[in-house]
């Protein structure tokens, strides 16, 4: 029997239909938040406590990458043995922000460069007996 | 100070080694200190975290004032400057400001347990996002951005060595070739083993009094001219640990400064100089790449220039503007608590010309740079 696919973290992207990082949006000032803020907005400007959760693109360039040599330390779920893994930092055109991201297994720093088109997938960052706990991933995105 | 290294004792002892040398050199008594500012370790329990009273009691309870700061890689600046304001409000006149640290072996980690609202743990938890990763970012972008090159990084690792190989509190006492750098493992790509900073045991201690006091006990006392504890302006374009990512701009317009440009330009304003009038430069080379990065945040040259500034030789003892000439973080690891401290100590000897063996000639003015993560700007301007 498979195993039960859970989010890694609750309410930071959507599992069900097309895979997104979910954010939130003030209704007062637009500013957009990643990961999500519901109690106070941060622009220092306003002074809204509401917000609308806003999927946010899962595309975006690749604003400079980086590799895991060695084991980090908990709470990373480290797979026995450790099998190192890029990490990228992804800009997001619309949203004017650059979030941060595993890049998906045998992709390598190699095959990397920045401003290249990524995309955002859902992977397995661990799993338990029962469960496999999915988190998103960068990959280079397929070409349109 | 207290030589950086892996001691495996208690913090509170190289403490206590760095105040009584901080005092002996400025030729106070311990009873005469009347206000102790301590920078918190973390990583220590709960003596840690009131390291002032920590640093009090093991020199035995002399009835002054205390307080203790935290602000992880800043903190020792924001000791320095709880203990000036104290000073120039007229509170006190002599403060001892002293930072110790006792580190694990490897990866800096988070708190432990089930912690998801803290970015901190929650970078590690998802990402794997170690510390070495945020400068494997940075060191990338430069290449990306400005054509830096991987020697470039390793000639950063190699001028730090030696300049630092003779001071006594370094933990890294020996010269590194650029074949050294080349041959050490990858860590976090493009950054090998060699180029990014380990996590030392060490303290570093000050004495900070009014000018009029200090020049009761020193004919040319050593000033704090400037001292800058800044945040970032919103939003934030740049990733710093422990985000996930950065503020978005597509409501609120970028700020005219970036956060890492304005860290030294405060204390500047307050010491009244420019970069253009420093003679030296301690900056926190938490990689080798990183400290490119600085040259250009701390007015040393425009954005692109870091490079050259390196291969001209003039970051280099001897140059127009020696940067780390205590060997830096590469020389010595990092003492969170205890490193800010340490860079104005290696500033004060610098302009008292104690230098030995790595001394830049005739040095008048010199600043300290740090950011420590969460938002903490950190900068000390001294002037002779």
């Amino acid at each position: 029997m498979s195993k039960a696919k859970r989010p890694a973290i609750e309410g930071w992207f959507r599992i069900e239909g097309e895979p997104a990082l979910l954010g939130t949006q003030c209704k007062s000032c637009k500013t957009l938040f990643f990961p999500r803020e519901e109690t106070y907005c941060r622009n220092p400007q306003c002074q809204s406590t509401e917000f609308d959760e806003v999927p946010l693109s899962t595309r975006g360039k690749l604003w400079s990458f980086t590799n895991n040599c060695y084991k980090p330390p908990a709470p990373y779920m480290s797979a026995d043995p450790f099998e190192p893994y890029a990490i990228a930092a992804v800009e997001l055109e619309k949203e004017k922000l650059v979030v941060l991201g595993q890049v998906v297994p045998g992709v390598g720093c190699e095959e990397l460069k920045s401003g290249m088109e990524m995309e955002l997938v859902l992977e397995t960052l661990f799993e338990d007996e029962d469960n496999e706990y999915l988190v998103w991933k960068w990959k280079p995105a397929a070409a349109a | 100070m207290h030589p950086w290294g892996k001691w495996g004792r208690n913090f509170v002892e190289y403490g206590v080694k760095a105040a009584n040398d901080a005092l002996k050199d400025a030729g106070i008594e311990w009873k005469d200190v009347q206000l102790v500012v301590g920078g918190d370790t973390v990583r220590n329990g709960y003596p840690g975290y009131v390291s002032g009273a920590t640093f009090a009691q093991a020199l035995g309870w002399n009835g002054a004032q205390v307080t203790s700061t935290y602000g992880a890689c800043a903190t020792g600046s924001q000791a320095i400057n709880t203990a000036r304001a104290h000073i120039l409000a007229g509170f006190c006149d002599v403060a001892l400001v002293v930072g110790a640290d006792t580190t694990p072996k490897g990866f800096l980690a988070p708190t432990g347990g089930d912690r998801f609202d803290d970015p901190d743990w929650l970078r590690f938890r998802l990402l794997g996002a170690t510390n070495p990763v945020y400068f494997g970012l940075y060191a990338r972008r430069r290449m990306e951005l400005y054509g830096a090159t991987e020697l470039d990084f390793a000639k950063v690792k190699v001028k730090n060595s030696r300049h630092g190989y003779q001071n006594p509190n370094a933990r890294y006492k020996k010269t590194f070739t650029i074949e050294d750098v080349f041959e050490s493992p990858m860590v976090s790509d493009p950054l090998r083993l060699l180029q990014i900073c380990a996590t030392s045991d060490g303290g570093a201690a000050l004495i900070l009094t009014s000018m009029a006091y200090a020049r009761k006990k020193a004919t040319n006392p050593v000033t704090v001219a400037g001292v800058s504890t800044v945040t970032p302006v919103y939003p934030q374009s740049v990733i710093e640990m422990p985000e996930f990512g950065t503020d978005s701009a597509a409501a609120v317009g970028l700020p005219d400064t970036f956060f890492k440009d304005s860290i030294t330009r405060r204390a500047y304003e307050e010491a009244g100089i420019g970069p253009e009038d420093l003679n030296l430069a301690e900056v926190y080379d938490l990689s080798s790449a990183l400290e490119l990065d600085w040259y250009e945040n701390i007015g040393l040259c425009n954005p692109g220039e870091a490079e050259r500034l390196l291969n001209d030789g003039d970051t280099t003892i001897g140059g127009r503007i020696p940067v780390n000439p205590s060997g830096g973080l590469g020389c010595f690891g990092e003492a969170v608590p205890a490193q800010a401290i340490a860079q104005v100590c290696e500033l004060t000897w610098q302009l008292r010309g104690e230098a030995t063996g790595r001394q830049v000639e005739g040095a008048k003015v010199g600043v300290s740079a740090n950011q420590g993560l969460f938002g903490h700007g950190s900068s000390v301007v001294c002037k002779r």
